[in-house]
């Protein structure tokens, strides 16, 4: 019952990313892009997770860290550049 | 029912809950009219989906395999912290680098506020 459940979940995470990816194309501005670009890689760790489920096994558990940290880094280096141009600002002397 | 299939249960009730909201999250995503509302559904449906298929997985681990997974739960309480975060921060980039409302949106206080400052300086 279990190996069902955690299959019908992948398939609804993999819709799901499919509605994320129509939008990472289609839309119009680049704040949408990286909202849906963050979502995107929220929905990969829970993609490793379930896969992790289904192939028994406790070896990608660091993966579900990493790739959190990774997105939230990516998010708010994306968010700096667009609001002010540079991600790491200069000292300034004068 | 022995303790199995009850565990059994309480995972596949966290994995379902999770996999429905993360369809919700991308159902938002492509329906709703601007980037804030879009926003709106991806940080806090997306957030609430992984962190429960995550708490679903730990509970695989600790309560069928017998292995207490910190790492999930660090995990978790990551995702928690920094999701609404990275949210806030894209929505306050799109406002700050001059994305539009919907056009059918009522009020704009932080234009508003913008205005009066610039007016007493």
């Amino acid at each position: 019952m279990l190996e069902t459940v955690v299959q019908f979940a992948l398939l609804c995470i993999a819709i799901a990313m499919l509605g994320l990816i129509y939008r990472l194309v289609k839309g119009p501005t680049v704040p949408d892009r990286v909202v849906a670009l963050d979502a995107l890689g929220i929905n990969l760790i829970a993609v490793i997770a379930l896969v992790s489920i289904i192939l028994k096994t406790n070896a990608f558990l660091e993966i579900i860290l990493l790739i959190g940290i990774l997105a939230f880094i990516g998010t708010v280096a994306f968010s700096k550049y667009l609001e002010k141009g540079v991600i790491i600002e200069r000292e300034r002397n004068s | 029912m022995n303790v199995n299939a009850i565990a059994d249960l309480f995972i596949a009730f966290f994995i379902i809950i999770g996999a429905f909201l993360s369809l919700v999250t991308a159902f938002g995503v492509i329906r709703l009219p601007d980037v804030y509302t879009r926003n709106h559904a991806a940080s806090k449906s997306a957030t609430l989906g992984v962190m429960s298929i995550l708490i679903g997985t730990f509970l695989y681990f600790y309560l069928i395999e017998g292995h207490f997974n910190s790492r999930i739960i660090l995990g978790i309480a990551f995702i928690l912290v920094t999701s609404p975060v990275a949210g806030h921060l894209i929505s306050r980039a799109a406002y700050n680098s001059g994305v539009e409302l919907w056009e059918k949106s009522v009020q704009d206080d932080l234009k508003l506020s913008k205005q009066t400052a610039k007016k007493e300086s």
